[in-house]
């Protein structure tokens, strides 16, 4: 008998459904309880709810993007949060230049800040920005093509574990001290806000911002399906297996740098996309998003989820974020940082395979016998290498 | 310097043995291959020839040297001195890395098993099957009908059919090391390095080993292998080389080399 001519794995999986499911109801669901519902209904999500969770969301596909390199190649990026911030300011200089004669200066070409900082004229990178289109290539390219240049240096020098996640942090923070100057022209320590509309649209309106939540259920059920598909190619086995047994996997003939820059890469793209979406629904982009803290936070996210199964990542942020949201509202606000700190160690001593890697693995060990494993198990967050 | 020093040193002087007719033969070529770690000299001044088409066994005790010569072959580590030639003397291999190394057709088995363990045991045989190498092309690339052929062949050679689809981490440790020699099938490399591959085995393994590796090189490979296990080398019935404090103590058949007074003082034991 052949041992290859088994049927074929689907691409999602009953888990993937189940997910893209909640994902894309919440899409529907959502601005239809905002926008069809009357204010007093039961029912009715009021507005500042819809942004609410739209920020959760644009956390969720951050989150997702760092499990495609954390859980999946093993990279520990903590300057994840870097990316993030590039997509938010591409996306917040587009909102910028739709202020036009509306800034409180009422300067048509020039941003307040810039007539502020007495400038006669717009910085040559600051062109093309008013241009949707252009503005949305940069959500991409920017945060691409500094992860591909800081990918392809640090890969090539073969620079991993503890060193890698390192050299992130000092990224994102040499990034941070940029932002925050003033002279960089791009809005300093304020960093980038009152934005008046989106693509013409009133960015306060409630059908601006129940489209905007949409656009982002739709973005985060998009970056799943897209990571999905790559950790379950053949370039997804070579991800895993690069995880695993670096050396082997170069012994094999694989250029393993390549490998690693191209999910590098795509991370960071997914990343950006999470920023351009976050900065319309909470109104303000500034160097704080580079802050090294944020990026640490991340891997929190995706630790209590479960690192490498995605969707675990996603719930992760979700979950997280619902509790810091809860705890800084109340009398606790000052604790957060204590107990962000505390549930990391809890989750690495006590659940390191995350609430859904812990799940999957009970569920996989229930059914065991099953020839073919739905997905390979989670590495959980302390597995190293095997060599 | 004259006014030679204006061409590359390398390219001025080609390296001495390489007019001689054992290297235009030779598959495998090392010449005063030297490597010191810390002023410690794991490899010293070692010199061996591999044929096309030849299995050779390498002996000696531990710490002689003999995974650091199989990571100087292969690009891990590069040595302080000496020439390492492959295909007859065409490609100098310290000038290459592992990746280039090994898509040269020069495959690798580790001492300790190494398998890609959250993978399945098929998994690792697709990875390993020699063909797409490139990170964008195999985002795409779907398993073609003489793969799937391919892989069936390894499947009977290696006997590890019925765990195709369980989890390599899963596997017994002999299990492992037949996995290991079946990936280095799939790669289909010219000359296979085979350390230790039956440490840890039982008898019957050992001896199937023995056989697997002989019928691995009656199909065109060249092979090294490294092993410990007389019994295993007897079986093998193959030219015997006894590396000592990283160089060459001697060499031929085992009943040569297993007579030599020194071998038997430094390694057999008396
Ligand atoms: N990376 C390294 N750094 C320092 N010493 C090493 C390293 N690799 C091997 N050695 C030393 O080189 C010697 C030869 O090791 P090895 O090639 O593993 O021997 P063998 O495989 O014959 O048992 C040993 O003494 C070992 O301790
Ligand atoms: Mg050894």
């Amino acid at each position: 008998m052949s041992q290859t001519d088994t049927r074929k794995p689907a691409l999602l999986g009953t888990g993937g459904l189940v997910f893209l499911a909640i994902v894309i109801g919440l899409a529907v669901l959502v601005p239809a309880l905002n926008l069809l519902l009357p204010a007093g209904s039961a029912l009715h999500v009021p507005t500042y709810l819809v942004s609410l969770l739209g920020k959760y969301l644009c956390y969720a596909l951050l989150a997702l993007s760092v499990d495609l390199i954390w859980g999946y190649v093993g990279i520990l990026s903590l300057g994840q949060g870097a990316f993030f911030a590039l997509g938010g300011y591409a996306m917040g200089m587009y909102l910028m230049r739709q202020i036009g004669t509306r800034g409180v200066y009422g300067d048509p070409v020039l941003p307040d800040f810039m007539v502020f900082l007495n400038w006669k004229e717009l910085p040559w990178f600051w062109y093309g920005f008013d241009w949707f289109p252009f503005a949305a290539a940069m959500v991409l390219l920017a945060p691409g093509l500094l992860a591909l240049v800081f990918g392809w240096f640090a890969f090539r020098s073969r620079v991993t574990g503890v060193y890698l996640s390192i050299i992130t942090q000092a990224m994102t923070f040499a990034l941070l001290l940029a932002f925050f100057r003033n002279d960089m022209g791009f809005g300093g320590n304020n960093g980038l806000t009152d934005f008046k509309d989106i693509l013409g649209f009133n960015i306060q309106a409630d059908g601006t911002r129940a489209a905007l939540f949409a656009l982002t259920a739709l973005a985060l059920a998009g970056g799943y399906v897209l990571c999905r598909y790559l950790v379950r190619s053949h370039f997804g086995k070579v991800l895993i297996a690069i995880r695993d047994a670096e050396t082997r996997v170069r012994f094999t003939g694989y250029r393993v740098e390549n490998y690693k820059l191209a999910a590098f890469v795509v991370s960071a793209c997914l990343a950006g996309i999470a920023g351009a979406l976050y900065v319309p629904q909470v109104g303000i982009i500034n160097p704080s998003e580079f802050s090294p803290a944020n990026s640490i936070e991340i891997i929190v996210w995706v630790a209590v989820g479960g690192r490498g199964t995605l969707a675990g990542a996603a719930l992760g942020a979700v979950l997280v974020n619902y509790a810091k949201t809860y705890f800084t509202s109340g009398m606790l606000a000052p604790y957060w940082l204590f107990m962000l700190g505390g549930l990391f160690v809890a989750v690495t001593l006590f659940l390191p395979k995350g609430i859904l890697g812990t799940f999957l693995e009970w569920r996989a060990r229930r059914s065991a016998g099953s020839p073919e494993p739905d997905a390979p198990p989670a590495p959980g967050i302390t597995a190293k290498p095997a060599e | 310097m004259t006014d030679t020093a204006a061409f590359p040193v390398e390219a001025a002087e080609p390296p001495k043995a390489m007019t001689e007719k054992n290297l235009t033969e030779a598959l495998l070529y090392l010449d005063g291959v030297t490597v010191t770690f810390d002023g410690f000299r794991a490899l010293n001044a070692l010199s061996f020839t591999v044929d096309a088409g030849e299995m050779r066994a390498i002996i000696g005790p531990n710490g002689a040297g003999k995974t650091t010569m199989m990571d100087v072959i292969t690009g891990k580590t590069r040595p302080d001195k000496g020439d390492v030639f492959f295909n007859g003397g065409t490609t100098d291999l310290t000038k290459l890395d592992e990746t280039e190394i090994a898509t040269l057709g020069i495959g690798r088995k580790f001492q300790k098993p190494t398998v890609f363990e959250s993978h399945t045991v098929i998994d690792n045989l697709r990875l390993a099957l020699k063909g797409q190498r490139g990170a964008l092309a195999n985002i795409f690339k779907r398993e073609t009908a003489q793969e799937r052929v391919k892989i069936d062949e390894i499947f009977e050679t290696i006997r590890l059919g019925e765990h195709a689809h369980r989890l390599a981490g899963a596997l017994s440790h002999g299990q492992k090391q037949w996995l290991e020699i079946g990936m280095l099938l799939a790669q289909d490399p010219k000359l296979l390095l085979v350390d230790e591959p039956v440490a840890g085995m039982t008898d019957a393994e050992t001896a199937q080993t023995a056989e697997l590796l002989r019928e691995i090189n009656a199909n065109g490979h060249s092979v090294v292998v490294v092993e410990h296990d007389m019994t295993f080398v007897r079986d093998l019935g193959v030219r015997v080389l006894c590396l000592h404090e990283g160089s060459v103590l001697a060499e031929g058949t085992l009943d040569q080399v297993s007579a030599n007074e020194r071998v038997i003082e430094v390694y057999l034991g008396r």
